[in-house]
């Protein structure tokens, strides 16, 4: 009986590390699945050949700077750049000023109204690119900075919104009453005591809606005219006909930008969370 | 609506305390003081001034906050500072003030530190300090000592109130707690449901309450509700049922309104009710079934009921001796003076 | 509570907050509602109110074998997403140290990267010569190159790929939100692991897997990018259908209708999934 209980034991316990091998290997595998496919474009944007090749024989920068030196190529980045940087900044003010109005204003209609701000998540992205497109252009803003920051920026001010309403939330109404109490209007009261408390959420909206801009393929497709492209929309249609690295460059390049804004994002929010304590007692 | 109907005279440099349970009105009324609710009707004055639709921010008025509300991401001396950075003082002489309001708070020396890295008790002073630090005429509390344990609370009354006197300043303080309130106040206003129910010293209010809730709430009671069979010298016998008898002074708020007949509640506190000896029985003593008997280090409670079921305490003091010998039925009793008869029934 | 002359405990005045709201309020009325109720409103107004342009769709066998595949491919798409993401979720809730780190890196990195990005990953994996092609070759498991760009496997497979960390998340939040101890409380009283799993841990994650389902069909069948990159035109789904009718054929009426029954249907399943989709629900603390 007892030399039984013992093998059954470990037999048992063999049973378990063979288990739990298993899972650990299948999780290892989906892993793998979710992030190989996108890192290979990353080792095949340094190769010497004119065409794609898996691993590449020698490297080189030379996409790279093909693609800064391609003045197609460069004028779509400028125009990103100018696109993100202006809707990072709209949407940052517009965001704000409504995420404060609806964690701090009176209303009855709130869960109307939040549902209103966020409407632009529900709406699937083709059908208000299209949607778009018809309508700038009849008032003749299609294809230009102006409809696509105004775009953009509706794009990203639900992200905004709810960036910087969540840290409102978590600083404590007191403060500003305190403010008002001691002398401060209502502008300073905001400007001098909640403003600095919620700045890191702001910032983050600010880098949210530069990413959200920077990365938009499919509202850029309608609305991009032929000197106002955005590098996705380049990317886009080039993926059908350039077969050379330089298009593995530019999505390696789209990648790095991605990933150091949200490297960013990250570690803007650790320092939130360690000083957590610091947004209001 | 939290406040109902409420007239209040607060004395310059008086300590008065707004007392009561909560959704009784009081944090309410004091905002409305502040500026930060606006009353439906009615003027609010302060030293002649008519503040009552005067914007929070120009009213002058002190106020310390609940949970401090020390801005965190500034200094303590930057806290300390903000009013006067307000008032356009300049810069040498918003240091200056400053300093002496730490050094009255005894906080001299913390001017760099931020709020995260003091005490709840240092946080609370510096609270006071900002709150007192431009002089206003009147200062604002909401319930400031809630947060902090029992010994610390204590050690800030006897600081507020020592504050208070050195600025002369007049305080309007809210609390829940009884016992704050009697230490802490010239005056105590004691509200319920939106209106004040009675305002005197503290010891007015404990000695000579003017409604069953005031009686219940300031301090512990036995209540006796009954039917008035006999009033006589201000005297009022009520019939409380199961045979049980009770005498009381009638209450001055009831005194135009009691007539016999009538339904009323006897309130007598535990530390009024003697026990008798066994065999030393007179007149108009009660028998009372001994249930628990709770030892307090001062005092020991005796809780049970009368004979017609009503609960009923008795607080004896250690240092007294105790008559019991772990009978069953206790013979208690009081004198009618020290018990008070208030017009209708039942618990408040 | 408070007068009406003025606001209470420190909110803002009615007046403030319209005054707040109206730049976003402006920004989505005209850069949204507006440009949407112009396109909508092209399919059911042509000289008058006609429903001639729903017709035409529900007429077409093509429609319908597009919005068939659609469906379908997003059904799928949920299928395989719950089943590869469950695991990797349970894995990312119960993982701690680095590895949890590793994990949840796993997950959220391929999120943060444009779906432009990844789909045009996918391209690059199954073209002709692309690496799936190469490798097999190499292994001299296939001598010609297989057609894998442009099927309807390859577009199923790679918005699954996209669309994993939707699925994931949800259900990671609701993992997290559950008592380790219940499981241990299980098997204390004599379940094996995998039924102490089956009976405790994966009824209580059901809000989470709804979620991350309705999430991931809601987004498949809008899905734009990767059907056209990967799919092409044999594979025509919603999205690339509605794109189609205006880029090339300029018939904005049906696309209007197209993209009116695609919204209807996306708003209804919200609405009607309101309360699965709410976060409290998902983190467990309704």
């Amino acid at each position: 009986m007892h030399s039984a209980g013992v093998n059954g034991a470990a037999r048992g316990l063999v049973l378990t590390r063979v288990k739990r091998v298993a899972g650990v290997a299948l999780i290892v595998v989906i892993l793998t699945f979710l992030v190989a496919p996108i890192f290979i474009v990353v080792p095949v944007s340094f190769g010497s050949e004119r065409f794609l090749q898996f691993p590449p024989k020698d490297l080189t920068w030379r996409w790279y700077a093909e693609f800064f030196r391609d003045p197609e190529w460069r004028a779509a980045t400028i125009f990103s750049l100018q696109v993100a940087t202006l809707t990072a900044l709209s949407a940052t003010v517009v965001g704000t000023l409504a995420a404060v109005a609806l964690v701090r204003g009176v209303h009855r209609a709130r869960r109307a109204l939040t549902a209103l701000m966020l409407s632009p998540i529900i709406v699937p992205n083709i059908v208000l690119g299209v949607a778009l497109y018809l309508s700038f252009a009849q008032v003749g803003i299609s294809g230009s900075l102006t409809g696509f920051v105004l775009a953009h920026t509706a794009l990203s001010v639900p992200f905004v919104i709810l960036t910087v309403s969540a840290a409102l939330h978590r600083v404590d109404p007191s403060l500003e009453l305190a403010a008002i109490n001691l002398g401060a209007n209502r502008f300073d009261a905001f400007r001098l005591i909640t403003l600095p408390l919620i700045a890191p959420a702001v910032l983050v909206g600010a880098l949210f809606a530069f990413l959200i801009s920077f990365d938009e393929a499919v509202i850029s497709f309608f609305l991009s005219g032929v000197g106002t492209k955005t590098l996705p929309r380049k990317l886009f249609e080039n993926t059908d006909f350039d077969i050379s690295p330089l298009i593995p460059a530019v999505a390696t390049i789209l990648m790095s930008v991605s990933l150091v804004l949200m490297g960013a994002i990250q570690w803007i929010n650790r320092m939130r969370s360690r000083s957590g304590a610091s947004e209001g007692a | 609506m939290a406040v109902r109907d409420v007239s209040l005279q607060v004395r310059a440099g008086e300590f008065l305390s707004l007392l009561g349970p909560s959704g009784s009105g009081k944090t309410t009324l004091l905002m409305m003081i502040a500026g930060f609710e606006f009353p439906d009707g009615g003027r609010i004055d302060v030293g002649g001034r008519d503040i009552t639709r005067l914007e929070p921010n120009l009213r002058d008025i002190g106020m310390v906050f609940q949970r401090y509300a020390l801005f965190p991401h500034m200094t303590v001396s930057e806290n300390v500072g903000f009013p006067l950075r307000m008032r356009r003082l300049p810069r040498a002489e918003i240091k200056r003030q400053v300093s002496e309001a730490l050094a009255m708070v005894r906080l001299s020396g913390f001017e760099n530190r931020r709020p995260d890295q003091l005490s709840g008790g240092q946080q609370q002073r510096v609270a006071l300090a900002r709150a007192t630090v431009f002089h206003p005429p009147l200062i604002l509390m909401d319930e400031p000592l809630g947060a902090l344990d029992k010994k610390l609370r204590d050690q800030m009354q006897i600081e507020i109130k020592s504050l208070q006197r050195k600025l002369g300043a007049t305080v309007i303080y809210v609390t829940h707690d009884q016992q704050e309130a009697l230490a802490m106040s010239d005056r105590v206003a004691v509200m319920n449901h939106g209106v004040i129910e009675q305002l005197s010293t503290p010891r007015d209010l404990y000695n000579e309450p003017e409604s069953i809730f005031v009686a219940d709430f300031v301090g512990d009671t036995n209540l006796v509700p009954g039917k008035v069979v006999a009033l006589e010298n201000e005297i009022a016998t009520l019939d409380a049922g199961s045979g049980l008898t009770v005498r009381g002074r009638v209450s001055h708020a009831s005194a135009a309104t009691l007539s016999v007949g009538q339904a009323a509640t006897l309130s007598v506190r535990p530390e009024h009710v003697r026990l008798l000896d066994r065999g030393a029985v007179p007149d108009g003593a009660l028998s009372m079934k001994r249930e628990q008997e709770i030892y307090t280090g001062e005092n020991v409670a005796i809780v049970g009921a009368l004979a017609n079921g009503a609960g009923f305490r008795v607080h004896q003091a250690v240092a007294a001796g105790t008559v019991t010998h772990g009978e069953e039925w206790l013979d208690v009793v009081w004198a009618p003076g020290d018990a008070r008869v208030f017009a209708g029934g039942g618990t408040p | 509570m408070s007068a009406p002359s003025g606001p209470s405990g420190g909110r803002l005045s009615r007046g403030t907050t319209i005054l707040l709201l109206s730049p976003v309020l402006a920004l989505l009325g005209f850069s949204l509602f507006w440009p949407v109720a112009n396109l909508v409103g092209r399919s059911f107004f042509d000289e008058g109110f006609t429903l001639e342009h729903y017709r035409f769709v529900y007429e077409q066998p093509l429609y319908w074998r597009v919005f068939g595949r659609t469906f379908w491919i997003s059904v799928w798409c949920c299928v395989l997403a719950l089943l590869i993401g469950y695991p990797v979720a349970y894995a990312m809730a119960r993982t701690t140290g680095w590895r949890g780190v590793v994990v949840a890196a796993c997950v959220l990195v391929p999120l943060w990267i444009s779906i432009l990005v990844r789909s045009y990953a996918w391209i690059f994996l199954l073209q002709r010569n692309g690496v799936v092609n190469d490798v097999l070759r190499d292994l001299g498991i296939i001598e010609r190159p297989l057609r894998l760009l442009y099927t309807e496997g390859a577009v199923l497979l790679a918005m699954t790929h996209v669309l994993l960390p939707f699925m994931i998340l949800p259900i990671y939040a609701t993992l997290r939100g559950i008592p380790r101890d219940l499981e241990k409380a299980a098997r204390n009283l004599g379940a094996g692991p995998f039924r102490a799993f089956w009976t405790v841990t994966l009824p209580l994650s059901l809000p989470g897997v709804s979620a991350g389902v309705l999430f991931v069909f809601i987004l498949a069948i809008g899905f734009y990018i990767t059907p056209a990159l990967v799919g092409g035109p044999r594979t025509l789904m919603i999205g690339t259908l509605i794109a189609q009718q205006v880029t090339e054929l300029l018939n904005w009426r049906v696309a209007g209708a197209v993209s009116m029954i695609l919204l209807a249907i996306t708003l209804v399943i919200t609405i009607v999934f309101q309360r699965a989709l709410s976060i409290e629900k998902i983190s467990g603390n309704a």
